[in-house]
């Protein structure tokens, strides 16, 4: 056995769109522990709900992350509205889910252009950012911006999606499906994917368990859970969901996952898009948040589970507004899958991880 | 194998339309209601405030006295909060972004006096 030595990775490394420092306690190149340190992007946003009334601090809220912008935006909004009582009209509870789920859609396609970069698959990294671009048009012509939306509001949304313009989006997706079916075979089947992930940084259900793992990252190692299957807004519309799992805990399970779920929320959308109902698409809200009024509320993120907090004082500004975002809660996680593993694997450990710093920092 | 379907796939797509554009030769025609900038139409204006009240980055000062309305281009996020909150439709968005510029500006704007309605 070799003297130990201290590696340091990040904060700008190829695989990292992100600022993460870890030091990589490594002995015979083999990780026997790893630290990890944030606070590269901190811009303490969460101060700001001081200083920003409850309906500006949304455009607050969706700077948080630009690949979340849409998560984080509608997250925020349904804490108002429980701390305020607001009902939501049903039409914009339709909306808000098909944007989220072609936020889900963007996120998804862009880490695996990230990922397929990191394997070799330069020209996959390219086809699928193009079938991100065509998701990020789709944004641009039903809310006018590509990754800001601005599109959420507290008691509704902000524009509405023609039923014209729902059946055009969902030809889109139909074109982006049968594209993404041939990538994501590409991907699964390849044996150079599959020598590099198989049985690396695995972790098992009793550990996703203790370290409380949420989104993918849990369900590759086969933990059920996730929000949508609450039913919450138009998720409980749905005919059927179940969240998409894997038992082997290995980064290969963590890439079929998230690659499962691009066509899940596709059909997600496609279902919603043919059930939503006619309405208004937003309530007005008057008044200010109760002294004292404490709300709660969580919501599946491209990510995984993303809980708010908020409190009220009687006045139109916020006591306190707090997030805990599916990265911080999965750092514990990430730990674990580094230690045992050779030092040529932390890469491909990380980049199926998912990090997002600048949700985790705000 | 993977490598082999991956190559048709890029192989197959050098007989398909350009996915992209030759900008700046070509340029895409914006989509209505796509963020750009925040435009005034002086003469429906009431120099009410809204739009300052509702901003929440404060780049929209309103001084009534002077009867003048400004923006900072650099400063708005295009949110279009002001666009939603003005009571009489003068404030609207417009797709071009603010061209780029050295220097930040204010684009202040005189609005002029109404004429009193004759009872």
């Amino acid at each position: 056995m070799g003297k130990s030595t201290v590696i340091p990775f990040g904060p700008q490394h190829p695989v990292l769109p992100e600022p993460l420092h870890l030091d990589l306690v490594v002995q015979d190149e083999t990780v026997i522990d790893c630290l990890p340190q944030i606070g590269f992007v901190h811009r303490g946003l969460e101060k700001l709900v001081e200083t920003r009334d409850y309906n500006q601090f949304i455009y607050v809220a969706e700077r948080i992350c630009g690949i979340c912008a849409m998560g984080h935006s509608l997250g925020y909004a349904e804490t108002v509205e429980s701390l305020m009582g607001v009902e939501v009209p049903k039409r914009a509870e339709y909306l808000r889910v098909i944007w989220h789920e072609l936020s889900r859609i963007h996120s998804h396609l862009l880490w695996l252009g990230l990922a397929a970069d990191a394997f070799g698959f330069e020209s996959m990294f390219m086809h699928c950012w193009r079938l991100r671009e065509r998701i990020l048009d789709i944004f641009e012509k039903t809310t006018g911006g590509r990754v800001i939306l601005s599109v959420v509001r507290v008691g509704g949304v902000n524009r509405d999606i023609e039923d014209s313009e729902l059946a055009a989006i969902c030809q889109v997706l139909d074109g982006i499906k049968s594209e993404y079916k041939e990538i994501m075979d590409t991907l699964l089947t390849d044996m150079s994917v599959k020598n590099r992930t198989v049985g690396v940084g695995h972790i098992s259900l009793e550990q996703a368990n203790d370290l409380s793992m949420v989104g993918p990252f849990g369900r590759a190692s086969g933990l059920g859970y996730d929000v949508r299957t609450f039913g919450k807004g138009a998720y409980g519309e749905l005919s059927e969901f179940q969240p998409i799992t894997d038992t082997q805990g290995d980064c290969y399970a963590r890439v079929k996952v998230r690659c499962e779920e691009v066509l899940q929320s596709i059909g997600i959308i496609e279902e919603l898009s043919a059930k939503i109902p006619a309405g208004d698409i937003s309530v007005k809200v008057k008044g200010n948040p109760e002294d004292g009024a404490r709300a709660s509320n969580v919501l599946e993120q491209p990510r995984g589970e993303c809980y708010y907090y908020a409190e009220g004082n009687g006045t139109k500004f916020l006591e306190r507004m707090r997030m805990r975002t599916p990265t911080s809660q999965n750092l514990a996680g990430m730990v674990s899958a580094l230690k045992g593993c050779d030092l040529a694997d932390v890469n491909m450990i990380i980049l199926t991880i998912d990090p997002c710093i600048s949700c985790t920092e705000r | 194998m993977g490598s082999f379907r991956l190559g048709a796939m890029t192989l197959r797509s050098m007989f398909k339309k350009p996915e992209t554009l030759q900008y700046p030769k070509e340029t895409k025609a914006p989509y209505p209601g796509q963020k750009g900038h925040v435009v005034n139409d002086v003469d429906g204006c009431i120099l009410c405030g809204m739009c300052q009240r509702v901003c929440p980055c404060h780049c929209i000062t309103v001084e009534k006295k002077e009867r003048r309305w400004g923006i900072e281009p650099f400063m708005c996020i295009q949110c279009g909060s002001c666009v939603a909150s003005c009571p009489t439709s003068c404030l609207s968005m417009d797709p071009a972004p603010t061209s780029i510029s050295a220097e930040k500006f204010c684009r202040d704007l005189q609005v002029p006096e109404k004429e009193k309605q004759a009872s």
